[in-house]
């Protein structure tokens, strides 16, 4: 049947249909006219009250905060209310005279307020300033009793967070501020507005999206002074997600408790899973201040704090391992073929000659024969300067990457350091100069250019007491709804260290032997009834000298002291925790740091 | 080989009502903006800016939509709703989420809605099928299947993003089409009673939303802060305006409400409220015009293929003007359906103008298919 229109189609029938098309189309339009005339005319006065009295608002609900607690269900961080003053423009008719009155009876300065009123320019008029933020109930109370001489003055209760522990774990939990200009302009907080707080620092930071929740709303009808006179209807806002964490609270506190006088870090582990039981960075700050409203000076009081009490040492903090790398040297020394055995013995006089310069032990009246198990108990430096020396920094640098060392740990907080694992051609990049064989020695016990951060040497330690298997370090055990649907978050395994069962266990003995041995340098860290195993380590803050005299601690100014580390796990007979501490400037690791690794590990284990 | 007669006939009413239009809606963009950069903060380049920007592109389009014979698309016509369903299959698989939809296709910086041009290709598909088929006693069920599955296949692909107003749009597009043409009374009945039977079906597949707004439109009270509150302060705005309009910029209405959709679905309404009955009896006038303009080129053009295409391109500017429209005043459910021309929307605008593009070339190549 192609093509057949052309005998049975003329232009009379499509003149026809097409009429009835036009006809229906002018029919439709005229509906919708007869609608317009009908909102506009008819009912148009009645709408146009509507509009000009604008007395319907739909106002926003902010959401509740998800809470915070720590493995035991402790309430780490609450919201608790605010009482906010804002301003609505529309109301206020005169809105400097109305908070010239409002500065006299809260006893502010008048241009502070003022000056809010910028903020909100571009704002419709019917939307709140916000004028003072967390106001007293005192405060309050005047405020609204003279409720008639502020027209527009508006009165609202927010909840605001409170870290209910204050300082405690400040650097894990972090805290809130308010919203910048960039964040909203970037697009990540596309159901945040102006004056919105959000987590700008640690966990609060990390899992922003679970904290939110989502915002309520609300429609009331206002009168002529801005005050509700109903509400129509609300819409609840629903709160943000409950964040249940890995953290021991009581480790947390006695970590914290040891760290009182010290400058450093702790991280404590299950070495089981990789959560984090204890995290303690020294000084810390009070997350409180940032939500209250910190003034200028503060902030610049804190930024410039010598100690850094805003950076998170845990993660942020690059130190040199000093003699916890020996088990890092120990491991690569015993897989690689040819280099030791567990019964290679060396002879340490307390010195050690490499080309014409000579490397000291640190214990100046030498260790006599040593093994492997001695070397690490003891840290004799003369045995690993040998190791090292035997492997060459590049073989001993392919170890230290597989034990997770110069990379991230992949924790969920910001701004983590990858420490540094030298090799020969990182050294002619970055420094433009080859590679010296002395350099190997001082790599092999720790004390060159090796950089690592307290939460890399737990998850080492961690990874030893559990057979090998390295996890990614947890701060989040499980996520909870408002319905209470609960969502647990997996351990993560990174992969195995690169060392045979055998050789494992063998390092392992010595480790014990370190804390129990009569001899071993972290006696300090026994705990009666539980077997415990660790290595000591001190991190020399001036380059190692070929032929340094001893000084006495106390002796040597502050700045210029050592590092002290310690790392342990314990029971070694099933690994509950490890730990690894870090005392900035504390001299040696056995005396300062042991101890806070000692008192961990008792704390936790209930000792 | 350019015949001089092109341009003796080209059509300058189409092409002023479309400018008259288009200045309206860069206006009322302006205003209804204007109002909620003041609400929030400025995201990017002023809307109207960019809409401006895709004046420039869509002017570009329709003057190359009427450069060739438009008989063109009758030849290519099955690559071309070829090349539409890939793009909507596209779209389904690598396509962006705005919002809980999926329906736009990311090339580079730019982004656009494959579903818009759906609307001119099932229009074409169809106009070429229904051109060379057509007979007095109107099409039997047996000739009709065809088209129809060239209409439904691409619904569902959009249905499925979800789009469900730019969906219903094609349908309507397809059944002005196939009721133009004429259809067979019993495969009326029976196509009626199918559709009847599809949508209470359908019902049930409906996302909650939908659902919800449906039911909202049946009873705006019910939903004052969702739905509810579009239809509730649409009406306000467009009410308000009363007669004389409270004048360019001085909306007050739209500032309160209808963000996001303020200069999407609602840009009537902010029109209504500045513009009052008199400007937008005014609009609605040219719109009239414009689409009766459109049937008359289908009038006018000498054979059936022009013809029919005029149809399915008018119905596609009624159809979506009428939903947009009668949504703004309360007598339709909310749909997110663009008003042609007016709405924010680079995808919409664009097809918009192809859409004319081709009307214009069917009304300056009527000359020569003289019978």
């Amino acid at each position: 049947m192609y093509n057949t229109y052309l005998k049975t189609v003329d232009s009379e029938w499509f003149r026809q249909r097409l009429s009835g098309a036009a006809i229906f189309v002018l029919a439709v339009f005229l509906i919708l006219m007869a609608r317009l005339y009908y909102l506009q005319v008819v009912k148009g006065a009645e709408f146009r009250r509507l509009s000009q009295n604008n007395c319907v608002r739909l106002q926003s609900i902010a959401p509740a905060r998800g809470l915070i607690f720590d493995r035991n269900s402790y309430l780490m961080v609450d919201n608790r209310p605010s009482f906010n003053v804002s301003i609505v423009l529309e109301d206020a008719k005169n809105p400097e005279k109305v908070l010239s009155k409002l500065a006299a009876i809260l006893g502010v300065d008048r241009q502070d307020l003022l000056a809010k009123l910028d903020v909100g320019k571009r704002w419709p008029s019917f939307k709140p300033i916000l004028l003072r933020r967390d106001l007293d109930r005192d405060a309050i109370a005047v405020v609204e009793s003279h409720k008639l001489d502020l027209p527009g003055i508006l009165i609202t209760v927010e909840p605001i967070r409170h870290y209910v522990e204050g300082k405690r774990a400040s650097h894990l939990i972090g805290y809130l501020g308010e919203i910048s200009e960039d964040e909203l302009d970037s697009g990540d907080f596309p159901g945040n507005r102006g004056g919105d707080f959000i987590g700008q620092f640690g966990i609060e930071k990390s899992y922003e999206s679970y904290f939110r929740g989502k915002p309520g709303k609300r429609q009331v009808q206002v009168d002529a002074l801005g005050q509700v006179k109903r509400v129509l209807k609300t819409e609840p806002a629903e709160a943000g997600k409950n964040v249940y964490l890995t953290l021991d609270i009581g480790l947390q506190r006695k970590t914290e408790e040891m760290f009182a006088e010290k400058v450093g870090a702790a991280v404590a582990m299950d070495p089981s899973n990789g959560h984090i039981l204890a995290m303690v960075s020294s000084p810390a700050f009070n997350p409180n201040a940032f939500v209250e409203g910190m003034s200028f000076e503060a902030w610049n009081e804190l930024v410039a704090d010598k100690f850094h009490p805003m950076g998170n040492k845990a993660i942020q903090g690059q130190y040199p391992p000093g003699s916890i790398y020996k088990i890092v040297t120990a491991m690569a020394g015993l897989v690689e073929e040819g280099v030791i055995d567990e019964d290679t013995q060396y002879y340490c006089p307390g010195y050690y000659r490499y080309g014409n310069r000579t490397y000291r032990c640190w214990r100046r009246g030498g260790h006599g024969s040593v093994e492997i198990t001695k070397a690490i108990a003891q840290s004799c430096d003369v045995f690993f300067f040998q190791v090292g020396e035997e492997l060459g920094v590049d073989r001993l640098a392919r170890y230290a990457r597989a034990c997770g060392l110069g990379n991230p740990t992949g924790i969920e907080l910001d701004n983590e350091a990858s420490g540094l694992v030298p090799t020969s051609a990182w050294k002619l990049r970055k420094i433009g100069v080859p590679w010296q064989g002395g350099e190997t020695l001082s790599v092999a016990i720790g004390q060159g250019f090796n950089l690592v951060t307290p939460m890399q040497m737990v998850s080492l330690t961690a990874a030893l007491a559990n057979g090998g298997m390295r996890y990614k370090p947890l701060l989040v055990k499980r996520i909870e709804d408002i319905y209470g649907k609960v969502q647990f978050i997996e351990p993560e395994p990174l992969g195995k260290l690169p060392v045979s069962d055998d050789i494992l266990r063998l390092l392992e003995g010595a480790l014990v032997a370190v804390i129990n041995t009569r001899r071993g340098t972290g006696r300090i860290a026994r705990i009666e009834g539980i077997e415990v195993a660790g290595k000591t380590g001190t991190a020399q803050v001036i380059a190692i000298k070929e032929d340094h005299d001893e000084v006495p601690v106390d002796e040597v100014p502050y700045r210029f002291r050592d590092h002290a580390w310690f790392v342990a796990f314990a029971p070694v007979s099933a690994p509950k925790i490890a730990v690894s501490v870090l005392v900035e400037h504390g001299g040696h690791g056995g005396s300062t740091a042991g101890p806070i690794a000692r008192e961990m590990i008792k704390e936790y284990l209930g000792i | 080989m350019f015949d001089r007669r092109l341009i003796q006939h080209f059509d300058w009413v189409l092409l002023g009502l479309t400018l008259v239009l288009a200045g309206i809606g860069i206006l009322t963009l302006y205003s209804a903006v204007n109002a909620s950069a003041a609400l929030g903060r400025p995201t990017g380049p002023p809307v109207y800016l960019k809409q401006l920007y895709s004046f420039g592109v869509a002017t570009i389009a329709m003057v190359v939509m009427f450069l060739f014979n438009y008989k063109l698309l009758h030849r290519w016509g099955g690559v071309i709703y070829g090349f539409s369903i890939a793009l909507l299959l596209a779209v389904l698989l690598a396509g962006k989420e705005v919002s809980g939809s999926q329906r736009w296709l990311m090339l580079g910086p730019l982004s656009f809605q494959p579903s818009e041009i759906a609307k001119i290709t099932v229009a074409i598909v169809l106009a070429r099928y229904f051109s060379d088929h057509m007979s007095q006693e109107g099409f039997g069920l047996r000739n009709l299947w065809k088209p129809l599955f060239w209409c439904l296949f691409p619904f569902l692909l959009i249905a499925r993003q979800p789009d469900l107003g730019t969906g219903l749009v094609i349908l309507l597009i397809a059944a002005s089409m196939t009721l133009f043409v004429k259809v067979e009374r019993r495969a009326m009945i029976c196509l009626t009673g199918a559709g009847v039977f599809m949508c209470s079906v359908a019902w049930f597949f409906l996302k909650e939303y939908q659902k919800q707004r449906i039911a909202i439109f049946v009873d705006p009270g019910k939903d004052p802060l969702g739905a509810g509150y579009h239809i509730i302060q649409s009406k306000i705005a467009v009410g308000s305006g009363m007669f004389w309009g409270k004048g360019f910029l001085e909306g007050t209405q739209n500032a309160l409400s209808f963000l996001p959709e303020q200069h999407t679905d609602f840009i009537f309404s902010v029109l209504a409220e500045e513009w009052g009955f008199l400007g937008s009896a005014v609009f609605v006038g040219f719109y009239v015009a414009t689409i009766v303009w459109g049937l008359s080129i289908a009038m006018r053009s000498k054979e059936p293929f022009g013809t029919v295409l005029a149809v399915g391109i008018t119905s596609m500017l009624f159809w979506q003007a009428v939903i947009n429209v009668g949504m703004a005043l309360g007598l339709l459910p909310v749909v997110g359906v663009p008003l042609p021309l007016i709405s924010y929307g680079g995808s919409s605008l664009l097809v918009t103008s192809i859409g004319i593009g081709i009307l214009m070339n069917i009304s300056m190549r009527r000359f020569m298919f003289k019978s």
